[in-house]
């Protein structure tokens, strides 16, 4: 593995006790607030020692308690992206952006090629209180970038941005995802942004680590939900065929025809979609005379009932795994179970623009 | 010029001087002072900053009498670095220069302390996350943000050393040429039948001085400031 992080620390009451791995690729720390995401980011950056841990990156030990090593923040090599872009306001964008260069020799990261990729060629000879909040953290984007980091830290890089910026940004780092070969480390407690970005998932609950693996895998899993049912949702894999006349996208999910509001994404790209699990209807029977254009046929492999009258059931599909939200009133009328064949019908208007990204799931 | 006698003139001269190398040798230990007492936690530091402060608020004949004990010839410290170096404070204009140092040490670290306390430990770790080490994170990101600190620190010492009265003439005396620093000379002008207009010519000169210093710290401090802020 890449990157392997093992950490136990105390907080008062709270107790972070995490063991994951990093692979290549963005892997989001995923969780809610007070879950320990931020400690465990900070503990792998340096600017927090933790009581007990252990932490490789690319075959280097940056801490291990046990033996003793704790390399400061600026000798572990890495790229740290905040959540508040933290530029310093006393140098221009373009001495923003070189800073490392001051401390670390290696170049191997192209200067010319990180502007152009986060299109911030012409504030170069700015100062970073003349930029607007999104140019800001695509500058901090490219300054993490520039120190030839062996792993990217993204603390939830978008929460300060408002709704605007935050689809300014995402697509960047979509392509640090599909275009840099270092792994990313990615917190964030939002569900768009984790069915966007994320080729692995590490679910936090209560500073224990829930699930981790493949997005699809963890997001599909009805067992884990960090953010609670009503956040649940799975992500699908699909294909673009065609744009329609009516405004419609057309794509393909393992064989399954899907259609979408207009998605910007060329014909033959693939792309991920988010299905949120509370958009999605079961049936039983094949459905006909409804005005839901997406019905996909599968196999319920789990149902869990919730605390409330809800319960989440997972559904093996030709497309991929999808989550559906029912109430235990209605799984039990439709005896729904292990094994049942079903329907599930999902309304193209449900699912959001943010939830739909470049990249294969 | 006969505006001010050849005395006078030395006077101010000399004011320049002390208020020189005071305002030079309390700037470093004056921000290291200040980096420690904000920065850092340690036993000792609330001892630390009534030290600092002392000065301020202690008679200055007090702080006079002080320094002549430890600093006087025969005194500890004075004796050691005279033996050693063959430094001597006593009735020299060196220890008028201490004198002012060590009455203006609370405003320089006042100053730079706030500063230091207005800039933000987030940025200084994310230059940590850059590569930059303690030192070079504090001269490449601490340093330049607390400059307008630095500056107002150093005008109000160099004034402090223009005008510094009592601490001086306890410790080194009222010696024309060697510690008669403007302030002293108007002193004994004011003791001396008819020296009321000279006086006042110096206590006139005094005054344009502080207040040019202190236009030109004004000046300073916005540019430098400007130039972080600019938008």
């Amino acid at each position: 593995m890449t990157v392997s992080v093992r950490l136990k620390h105390r907080l008062g009451h709270f107790t972070l006790n995490a063991d994951f791995e990093v692979p290549p690729g963005l892997t989001v720390l995923y969780g809610r607030s007070g879950s320990g995401k931020t400690t465990v980011i900070n503990a792998v950056a340096g600017l927090l020692r933790p009581d007990d841990g252990h932490v490789v990156v690319k075959g280097r030990t940056l801490l291990d308690s046990a033996q003793g090593v704790n390399l400061p923040p600026h000798r572990r090599g890495l790229g740290y992206i905040f959540q508040e872009e933290r530029l310093f306001p006393h140098l221009s964008v373009r001495q923003n952006l070189k800073f490392s260069r001051w401390f670390r020799k290696a170049t191997r990261s192209d200067f010319d090629h990180v502007v152009e990729m986060l299109g911030i060629g012409h504030l170069l000879d700015r100062q970073p209180g003349a930029l607007s909040g999104g140019e800001k953290q695509r500058v901090a984007i490219g300054r993490a970038l520039l120190g030839d980091p062996s792993l990217i830290l993204a603390d939830e890089p978008l929460a300060a941005l408002d709704d605007d910026r935050k689809a300014e940004i995402l697509p960047y780092f979509e392509r640090l995802r599909d275009e840099l070969s270092v792994p990313i480390l990615y917190v964030s407690h939002s569900a768009a942004e984790v069915a966007r970005l994320a080729t692995t998932v590490v679910a936090l609950q209560d500073g224990r680590v829930a699930a981790q693996g493949p997005a699809a895998d963890v997001l599909g899993d009805p067992t884990v939900t960090p953010l609670g049912t009503r956040a649940a949702g799975a992500v699908l894999a699909a294909r673009v065929v065609a744009h329609h006349e009516d405004g419609l996208s057309e794509l393909d999910a393992g064989g399954i025809p899907l259609f979408l509001p207009r998605v910007p994404h060329g014909i033959g790209q693939p792309i991920r979609i988010r299905i949120a699990a509370q958009e999605v209807v079961l049936s039983r029977d094949a459905p006909h005379g409804l005005s839901a254009l997406n019905i996909l046929p599968g196999t319920i492999e789990h149902l869990r009932a919730g605390a409330g009258p809800g319960a989440i059931a997972s559904l093996s599909t030709p497309a991929g795994r999808l989550l559906a939200r029912v109430t235990q009133r209605s799984a039990k009328a439709m005896e729904l179970a292990e094994g049942a064949t079903c329907y599930a019908i999902v309304k193209t208007v449900a699912i959001a623009p943010e939830d739909i990204g470049g990249g294969a799931a | 010029m006969d505006w001010l006698t050849a005395t006078e003139w030395t006077a101010v001269r000399l004011s320049l001087r002390v208020a020189f190398w005071a305002t030079l040798f309390s700037m470093p230990l004056g921000i290291f002072v200040a980096y420690a007492l904000a920065r850092w936690r340690f036993p000792g530091r609330q001892a630390l900053n009534i030290l600092v402060h002392l000065p301020l608020i202690m008679p200055p004949v007090v702080t006079g009498y002080l320094l002549l004990l430890a600093f006087g010839t025969q005194g500890p410290v004075g004796g050691f670095l005279e033996a050693q170096f063959g430094v001597t404070f006593a009735f020299r204009w060196t220890g008028a220069v201490l004198a002012a140092g060590v009455m203006a040490f609370p405003f320089m670290v006042r100053a730079v302390r706030l500063s230091i306390e207005a800039v933000d430990p987030k940025l200084e770790q994310a230059a940590a996350t850059l590569g930059a080490s303690r030192v070079w994170v504090f001269m490449t990101v601490t340093l330049p943000l607390i400059l307008p600190g630095i500056i107002a620190g150093m005008v109000l010492t160099f004034a402090k050393g223009m005008g510094e009265f009592g601490a001086t003439i306890t410790f080194v005396s009222n010696i024309p040429g060697q510690t008669q620093t403007i302030p002293l000379a108007i002193d004994l002008l004011l003791e001396t039948p008819g020296g009321e207009t000279r006086a006042a010519r110096l206590a006139i000169l005094s005054i344009v001085l502080a207040a040019g210093a202190l236009a030109l710290s004004e000046w300073l401090s916005r540019r430098v400031a400007d130039k972080v802020a600019r938008a």
